[in-house]
């Protein structure tokens, strides 16, 4: 029986025993299909290791938080916060990462957010400096991002640290990310981050970008 | 002039000397390293917030040093090397140090150490590749962006622009931590290295870890655990005198993060051990151990217990 109230929410906690875990989203294109500028070698790591590795430890925070969770151990849920924050965000960036890239990407947007990027940058050039610069300057682990701030209605460019989710973080909806962790280049660019920023603009899904922009605007 | 208890960073010096530096002013010798003279490297003034290089020079050490330095000089002599004379009255007041701070002018920059080994000299646990890159590339570009960052900062002093020398902070903190724990990382590893330590520093480690076992799967799962950039370190705890497990973030320097004085460090950048090990960090952690420099670390327990 559903209880308009919400002090039964107690109660339904005990579904997630049958909740769904999270999955490995399957790679939109073969490993190798985004040479020669990011090898296959790195976008396998990358995806069957790395983003893996965040689902399944997402899964093992979750289960141990729905314990703790029920026990009413408010200092275990403190503790595992760390950790759900990491694998979540790993898991939530990397979801997206995938999307944001193409075999049949790079070129320039149209449409309405090609005009957002003019009005808010000035010209994509402008843009495409900016993010790069951004993603560049980046110190340690972390992500450049293309953000839609809808309070303000504007496009805006952010860093993020680690695997800390733009939109947790800073309220900007993600719609491009660019992962500067260095297993994102370091295996073909070694220490030459700029270089691989200045290749991951040839397979930038322009159509992916414009679809989530579309969609953060309603 | 104050010279209070011991604090502030440790620094070797080019000779091999250490020195620890006073938070206020002026330098102490604590030991040389041998005969020969020594050069002090670095002065730390209250308003700065990193060691800003300079050489300085002062005929009579004594000025600088109180009865705790002077029982350590045991060989050597301490030269102190300045562009302007006035540095050696100034820095027996606190209140001074503002002046000498266009001796800044002729300071010398910070150079990338040497690697007391070739490059292949730690396979087949850390292979040659990695170091060269690690040593020539990502280490040399944070001494470099170190310096760079250092000459705006001086700039930004000169013309008291607070808000630049605030905007630079980060720079300084990136690059300079990421120099000092570099050059401490070299000495840590050594192609004779590997097996357990000795002497105090083993009897240290049994007392305050139980055991060697433990306190290397200690250092090795916070080493693993560091999530995103970061270094896993053995430190020592001088207010509580004992031995201290820590890991910090990016190139977070321990003791100016912590207080903690760095004895061992483990690089688990990704740049440190992806090109031979991938993903797999731990598998890194327990080759690195093979090439774990013991005598550089008692060395260095020795020095900080002082």
């Amino acid at each position: 029986s559903f209880s308009r109230s919400s002090a039964n929410l107690v109660a339904p906690l005990g579904c997630l025993v049958s909740r769904q875990k999270h999955t490995l989203p399957d790679l939109p294109y073969d490993y190798g299909a985004l040479e020669p500028h990011i090898n296959a070698e790195i976008m396998q790591l990358h995806h069957s290791k790395h983003h893996a590795t965040y689902v399944n430890n997402l899964n093992v925070a979750e289960e141990k938080y729905k314990e703790a969770l029920a026990k009413g151990d408010v200092t275990a849920q403190v503790s595992l916060q760390p950790a759900l924050k990491f694998n979540g965000g790993g898991h939530i960036n990397h979801t997206i990462f995938w999307t944001n890239l193409s075999p049949n990407g790079g070129g320039e947007p149209k449409g309405e957010l090609m005009e957002a990027i003019k009005r808010d940058f000035g010209s994509f050039a402008n843009f495409k400096e900016k993010l790069t610069a951004v993603s560049v300057g980046v110190q340690g682990s972390g992500w450049g991002w293309l953000g839609y701030n809808k309070e303000q209605g504007r496009l805006q460019i952010a860093a993020c640290a680690n695997q800390d989710p733009l939109q947790g973080t800073t309220g900007l909806i993600p719609l491009l990310g660019i992962d500067v962790w260095e297993h994102a280049y370091y295996l073909q660019y070694k220490n030459v981050r700029p270089d691989y920023l200045k290749a991951i603009w040839n397979v930038i899904n322009w159509e992916n970008i414009s679809s989530r922009y579309a969609s953060c605007k309603k | 002039m104050h010279l209070g208890t011991e604090c502030g960073d440790h620094y070797f010096d080019d000779e091999g000397g250490r020195f620890t530096r006073d938070t206020l002013c002026g330098f102490r010798l604590t030991q040389a390293a041998g005969l020969g003279e020594a050069l002090v490297v670095a002065v730390l003034l209250q308003a700065s917030p990193l060691p800003l290089a300079f050489p300085c020079s002062h005929r009579r050490h004594e000025a600088f040093c109180g009865s705790r330095a002077e029982g350590r000089l045991r060989a050597g002599r301490l030269r102190l090397y300045t562009a302007k004379r006035s540095l050696s009255v100034s820095l027996r007041s606190s209140a001074n140090l503002v002046a000498p701070l266009g001796c800044l002018v002729s300071r010398q920059k910070h150079t990338l150490p040497d690697l007391p080994y070739d490059y292949g000299a730690l396979e087949p646990h850390i292979n040659a590749e990695i170091m060269q890159l690690h040593h020539s590339k990502h280490h040399a570009t944070y001494v470099n962006n170190l310096n760079v960052a250092e000459e705006k900062y001086k700039e930004a002093l000169a013309k008291g622009d607070v808000t630049a020398q605030v905007s630079l902070q980060p720079a300084l903190k990136f690059n300079g931590g990421g120099h000092i724990n570099h050059t401490i990382f070299w000495t840590n590893l050594s192609p004779n290295g590997g097996g357990e330590p000795k002497g105090e520093l083993m009897e240290a480690i049994k007392r305050d870890f139980g055991s060697f076992a433990n306190f290397k799967e200690k250092l090795t799962a916070v080493s693993v655990g560091v999530q995103g950039s970061g270094w896993g370190w053995l430190g020592y705890n001088k207010e509580q005198g004992r031995l201290q497990i820590a890991a910090c973030a990016n190139q977070d320097p321990l003791q100016g993060t912590t207080g903690l004085i760095p004895l061992l460090g483990i690089d688990v950048w990704e740049h440190a051990y992806y090109l031979q090990y991938k993903n797999v960090r731990p598998d890194y952690l327990k080759a690195i151990w093979n090439v774990i420099n013991w005598e550089n670390i008692s060395s260095r327990y020795a020095s900080c217990k002082k």
